[in-house]
């Protein structure tokens, strides 16, 4: 977000750069709060108008569905916060869920956690492929990742070729990943939690993850700065695919069949996710708990809307109306902040 | 300006127009069908809507904006006119309608990238996901057939004559405005300007905003007409019509020569690049490869058209032996 370089230029003398950091600090924290406020809202309404809202199967469902968007979440996230973009993570999800299936399926016996690592390595190459064209190409990621989004789904229905994997060809102890609790949590959103906290503390305590956070609020400066910038964003693609190759082995887990259409369309839900969650589409700001929750945020709805019997052709446009509805409240929010920085610096002046 | 002209198609537009001769001998040498009246029809026809679209986006572009919400906007005005036809209105009422539509479509954009400063990448995507959810909500997965027969004759018809459908021609006929407008007035210049280089073209007393606002606005009605001409070929109004239809669009300009920075660009490149996607996907199919490979084929272009540039900057800096400029870290989502 620009708000960190407006009172750079505003006011120079330290002190009042501490105090920006800060108010952006809360005003990113008041963005978390609210995002809980609307759940808690939402949550209570559509449980007044129908109790079943809150039973252990609906609540379930929920978590279930936020585990997968949450997870490409993370990782597009870290691209986010670099200024950059992955629109590809719909399409290497939906390869590596029919990939993970048809090693199932044609190799009986295979090791279940070599399947998953080879889904992550999967999903990690073609992160790379995504990485090296925007860092060592120099090519604006929209168009890369759009490119990569139909090249990936289209090599999935070529090599699918009306091909389906069904849960009876898939081994009953990976099908149990997908339908067993943890002391009553179900295993697949415990998976993304993990990942969430993990990516959460890197981005927040890390040295690479901080230069993200530098190379997204300004490049040029990042470069000067001595930051590797093409490493950093390479390795954020790469994360990125990795991330969403997990989350197809998550999705075959779950669903048991799986066809090559699997994911189609994710990838803006994963968008909406992010910005609704405070992720700056110009980069450079946001966490990982905000993305996750704005996932959370955006399946709850879809949910409560089957609950309350609204036309569930609704979803995709509440989706795309709460994306606007994010950035440009961020929009509003950052010149409020910028003039209100700007008079206080100016009244020190004085 | 015949010398500019030289100069202009000098570099890529050359290297498309030789890409599009060496497919049209490959797929005559692959069919016997390729070059036949018949097949030059279907080509044509099925590179309508992305060739509409792409005159308005490649002003967008070249004014360093994007505009991804028109295969959507295509899909809201194919379902509008579905569902008012299924309202009986009459056809005539129906397609101003629509277009006034597409055109207020358009203007939601346009404002929030001007009146607030958003990104057009971010709005548009979001537009994206919000029309097309909005074409589900008025028609559901529904599909309107029944659409009068005199319109779906013409669509589905060719031009006195020719082997030329009548869709097409109604490109040809924007295309020659829209060329004319972009390279030969005043206002035309000034998307360039104002792609070159936003800030100047406003202190050179430019109404950048207004003229943006514009584009975005053209673009939708444009778009709304694509989507009435889809609906009207196939006979078949449909909320989900040409999904995924803004990948060839962009596929499309950017292959044309247009810079994705803004600023840069030839209508008659894009021309060029429409009709050698078409050329492409005709070939392919005439040799019945799978849709699953032409969705390789125009992805693939895609990456083609951006790398293409960018690494023959890199050589020519490097020819120059001047100093690199600083890594365009993460030119990314922005431009």
């Amino acid at each position: 977000m620009s708000v960190q370089d407006a009172p750079a230029t505003a006011a120079p003398a330290p002190r009042s750069g501490v105090e920006a950091t800060r108010l952006v600090d809360r005003l990113l924290r008041v963005r978390e709060l609210s995002l809980v406020g609307v759940l808690v809202v939402i949550v209570l309404a559509t449980t007044l108008y129908n109790s079943r809202f809150v039973n252990s199967q609906n609540l379930r469902d929920i978590s279930l569905n936020v585990a997968i968007v949450a997870m490409l979440a993370v990782g597009q996230t870290i691209v986010v916060v670099s200024r950059n973009i992955d629109l590809s993570v719909g399409s290497v999800l939906g390869f590596t869920a029919l990939a993970v299936g048809s090693l199932f399926a044609d190799n009986p016996g295979i090791p279940i956690p070599l399947v998953v690592l080879i889904g992550i390595a999967m999903g990690a190459g073609f992160g790379a492929v995504n990485g090296a064209l925007v860092s060592v190409g120099r090519v604006p990621s929209l168009v890369v990742t759009i490119g990569t989004l139909y090249i990936i789904r289209g090599a999935d229905f070529a090599w699918a070729s009306g091909r389906q994997v069904t849960a009876s060809q898939l081994p009953d102890a990976f099908l149990r990943i997908g339908s067993n609790s943890i002391a009553g949590i179900p295993i697949l959103p415990l998976v993304t939690l993990v990942v969430v906290i993990v990516a959460g503390f890197a981005m927040r305590s890390y040295r690479s993850g901080r230069e993200l956070y530098a190379i997204g609020s300004n490049p040029e400066a990042a470069v000067l700065a001595g930051v590797p910038v093409g490493r950093r964003v390479f390795w954020a693609f790469l994360a990125s695919g990795a991330l969403a190759g997990l989350a197809g082995v998550m999705y075959t887990a779950r669903f048991g069949t799986v066809d090559a259409a699997a994911g189609t369309g994710q990838e803006l839900a994963v968008v909406a996710a992010v910005v609704v969650g405070g992720v700056a589409i110009f980069g450079g700001a946001g966490t990982v708990y905000g993305a996750a929750l704005g996932a959370l945020l955006l399946s709850v709805i879809g949910s409560a809307l089957v609950i309350l019997k609204i036309n569930p052709f609704w979803e995709r446009a509440i989706d795309g109306a709460l994306l606007l509805g994010a950035i440009a409240l961020d929009r509003l929010l950052m010149l409020r902040v910028a003039s209100a920085l700007q008079k206080r610096s100016g009244r020190r002046a004085r | 300006m015949p010398a500019e002209l030289r100069a202009r198609l000098g570099r890529w537009e050359t290297l498309t127009v030789a890409l599009l001769v060496c497919t049209v001998v490959a797929g005559a040498i692959s069919s016997p069908d390729f070059l036949t009246g018949g097949n030059l029809n279907s080509m044509l026809a099925d590179i309508t809507e992305v060739a509409l679209i792409a005159l308005p986006m490649t002003y967008i572009i070249v004014a360093g904006e994007i505009d991804l919400s028109v295969a959507s906007v295509l899909g809201l005005s194919s379902a509008l006119l579905g569902a008012l036809w299924n309202h009986n209105w009459p056809i005539e009422a129906i397609i101003p309608f629509v277009l006034v539509a597409g055109g207020a479509a358009g203007l939601l954009n346009g404002l929030l990238v001007t009146r607030l400063g958003l990104p057009s990448l971010a709005v548009t995507i979001g537009t994206l996901t919000l029309y097309r959810g909005l074409a589900f909500v008025i028609l559901g997965d529904t599909a309107v057939a029944d659409l009068p027969t005199q319109y779906t004759d013409w669509a589905f018809g060719t031009f006195a004559g020719t082997e030329i459908p009548n869709p097409f021609i109604v490109f040809v006929v924007l295309a020659v405005i829209f060329g004319f407008v972009l390279h030969r007035t005043t206002f035309g210049r000034s998307l360039f300007a104002i792609g070159a280089n936003e800030e100047a073209a406003f202190f050179s007393g430019l109404r950048v905003k207004r003229i943006k606002l514009g584009l975005f606005v053209l673009s939708g009605v444009i778009a709304a007409l694509a989507g009435i001409i889809f609906a009207l070929r196939f006979g078949s109004a449909r909320a989900d019509n040409g999904t995924g239809l803004e990948l060839s669009v962009v596929a499309v300009v950017l292959l044309g020569g247009v810079s994705i920075f803004g600023g840069k660009g030839h209508l008659l490149g894009v021309i060029v690049a429409v009709l050698l996607l078409g050329a492409i996907r005709s070939a392919l199919t005439i040799n019945d490869v799978a849709d699953e490979v032409l969705t390789i084929v125009t992805g693939s272009l895609l990456l083609l058209s951006v790398l293409g540039p960018s690494a023959a900057a890199r050589l020519r800096e490097r020819g120059r032996g001047g100093a690199r400029p600083p890594v365009e870290a993460g030119a990314g989502a922005a431009h």
